[in-house]
């Protein structure tokens, strides 16, 4: 769930600001109609939208409610409504509990080290896919490189356990050559790198889609007119390519910033047994095996609000970041 | 006298080594930098290729050659559908890809009939409330009650152990409804008022001008959603952890790879006796291609929409 929510947010908040500013711009209608003529002319309409807003209000609001079991004694045979007020008590027992804060430093250290490793790759593939000419070349390197995004994380795991892992095609190959197992995947070492690395295969070529696409946007003219002002073709990569693609970059990295707290829900959950809890317990398993597995719900939705509570404070301050660096971020000042 | 009738040298940019797309103006391409190049892309093409080729290879291996090779088979060796025989004939796992299959369907239906029409009634810039509800739509994407409330929500209206919940929780995808209705809003003005003209209801101008015209980004968003639904187990996880006759197949392949539960019908359970011309690592192997499978067919069709499908939803912000 978790990676390709990150990806997906991406996409999301970009044309969330599409969207908003698609209904600023609309002009107000020429002669104003009567309240009533409107609502009767655009009832389909207003009709049409029903079952999805009704959905979103079922799944997405009631559960905005749902917050105020983080300041109950929660108990479901009770329900929200009659449990006991517990005031901040939840959230002081979160912040005295040892493994929360140990959840939280998983969650940023992961993070960091994704922000490193994974986020470049997906510009340098682009800048590279670019440079094939073959157009029949380069599609077919595209479609390759995507399909992994279309696999499930159940897949993607048991795949790198089939390479890497005890029984897997490496540990094979080192046996055969007389040296030792390397067992990776329940290392909690390298575990770091190696969610960094799954995350890298499966999501990666997916991510080139949205610079490939700023690339295209880059006028052409541009390098012929610096080609014959002697720039060289890394002159040219530096001034026009990766300047034109510094929009694209800066929301990106606004977006993986606003994200630091979600890192990769299932593949952490899958993975958590084999690598042991204190490594790789990150906020999201941490809300789920102590709020759902042991019925302490109240205690799962404090250590799930305070990650929300974060994490719109870091979309806020990275906007506020590429403000200030002159960019539009996820919304134009 | 030889010398002078020799035709002069042509001049290198207009030789025929230059590729086709290299502008005129651009600097000869250098050895090690294609080389570089063609490895790095080769390198990440085999990334993804090789696995696969491996996991399907296995699947069809026999037990023998499977011993041979350690595991994993990397070169055909003997070849036997046995794996996948045993695996629709008996075990959990014909009925997890029924339920798997039904999940899917019944849930992209759902979506897409949902989120098409929602995307169309948002896509008409001048109708009333409009902007009300595109608020309501987007402050989801920003706020979440987050798993827990999400979980009391769907288990207090009974959710628990039931296929709905696997369902109708992930049924709307504000992203997609956006991407939807950003490609309805492009659609030609003039078409719909036309069609206004002849007479045509809000809903007909949706199924027979506005649909037609954008079957790509349609074809896209269904492939998001069917994904999606085909691809979850968190939701199982969730609602129903114990019931091993609901689960679907990603959640099959979970336990048995990951969980190192024992396959049915491998040497472990008492099939030993009849099942013995198959392997545990073939049989898993099976399991890990009938999930891919609706994939890789479904993924040449789609791909060619990705470029329109795609874009509108990740670029036009």
């Amino acid at each position: 769930m978790a990676a390709t929510i990150t990806t997906k947010n991406k996409k999301e908040s970009t044309s969330t600001s599409a969207g908003v500013e698609g209904g600023g711009a609309s002009p107000p209608p020429a002669n104003r109609m009567s309240l009533r003529l409107r609502l009767r002319r655009d009832k389909s309409l207003i009709i049409m939208t029903l079952p999805a807003v009704a959905l979103l209000l079922v799944f997405n609001y009631a559960p905005l409610f749902g917050l105020i079991t983080a300041f109950e004694y929660y108990d479901p045979l009770v329900g929200v409504v009659h449990s006991d007020w517990a005031g901040l008590d939840q959230f002081r027992q979160l912040f005295h509990d040892p493994l929360f804060w140990e959840a939280l430093r998983n969650t940023l250290w992961l993070s960091f080290v994704q922000l490193i490793l994974f986020f470049p790759v997906p510009i340098g593939l682009a800048l590279l896919l670019n440079t094939v000419l073959s157009e029949r070349l380069r599609n077919f390197i595209q479609s390759v490189v995507y399909l992994p995004h279309f696999f499930s994380w159940v897949l993607a795991i048991t795949l790198f356990q089939e390479m890497l892992g005890g029984a897997g095609v490496l540990n094979h190959f080192l046996a055969q050559h007389d040296l030792g197992p390397w067992n990776i995947m329940t290392n909690p070492d390298t575990f770091a790198l190696l969610i960094t690395s799954q995350a890298v295969w499966k999501e990666a070529g997916w991510g080139v889609v949205v610079f490939l696409a700023a690339l295209a946007a880059i006028d052409q003219n541009l390098y012929e007119a610096a080609a014959v002002d002697g720039a060289g073709r890394w002159r040219r990569m530096w001034h026009i390519t990766l300047s034109g693609m510094r929009g694209v970059i800066v929301l990106m990295l606004v977006l993986r910033l606003g994200n630091a707290l979600s890192v990769g829900f299932e593949q952490f959950l899958i993975q958590r047994n084999a690598v042991g809890h204190d490594t790789a317990d990150v906020l999201d398993t941490f809300s789920f095996y102590y709020g759902i597995a042991t019925n302490n719900y109240s205690y799962g939705a404090a250590a799930g609000l305070f990650k929300s509570v974060i994490s719109l404070l870091l979309i806020w301050g990275a906007n506020r970041v590429a403000h200030s660096f002159g960019e539009d971020g996820l919304y134009r000042k | 006298m030889s010398q002078t009738l020799t035709p002069p040298q042509t001049a290198p940019a207009l030789r025929p080594d230059r590729h086709r797309g290299r502008a005129v103006w651009e600097e000869k391409p250098t050895v090690a930098g294609q080389t570089l190049k063609g490895g790095v892309l080769l390198l990440v093409l085999a990334a993804v290729l090789v696995p696969l080729y491996i996991v399907v290879l296995t699947s069809f291996s026999t037990p023998g050659a499977i011993n041979r090779a350690g595991g994993l088979v990397l070169w055909p060796d003997g070849l036997t559908l046995g794996a996948y025989q045993q695996m629709l004939t008996d075990g959990p796992v014909t009925r997890a890809v029924l339920v798997s299959l039904c999940i899917t369907v019944i849930g992209t239906v759902l979506s897409m009939v949902v989120s098409v029409m929602c995307a169309y009634g948002l896509s008409r810039s001048r109708s009333l409330g409009h902007r009300s509800i595109l608020m309501v739509l987007i402050v989801t994407m920003f706020v979440s009650g987050g798993l827990i409330p999400t979980y009391l929500v769907v288990t207090g209206l009974g959710g628990y152990g039931q296929y709905w919940a696997l369902i109708l929780p992930s049924a709307v995808s504000v992203f997609n409804i956006l991407v939807l209705r950003s490609f309805y809003s492009g659609t030609a003005a003039d078409l719909i008022d036309a069609a206004r003209m002849d007479g045509c209801s809000e809903w007909r101008i949706l199924w027979s001008v506005v649909l037609p015209t954008s079957r790509a980004v349609t074809a896209v968003v269904a492939l998001f959603y069917a994904v999606g639904y085909w691809n979850a187990f968190f939701n199982v996880m969730l609602y129903m952890p114990t019931d091993s006759a609901k689960w679907p197949l990603q959640y099959v392949l979970l336990e048995y790879v990951n969980y190192g539960l024992t396959m049915p019908g491998s040497v472990n359970n008492g099939f030993g006796g009849i099942h013995a011309q198959t392997a545990p690592q073939s049989l898993q192997m099976a399991v890990v291609v009938l999930t891919l499978i609706p994939i890789l067919l479904v993924y040449p069709f789609m791909q060619k929409h990705f470029k329109t499908g795609v874009l509108t939803g990740a670029i036009k912000g």
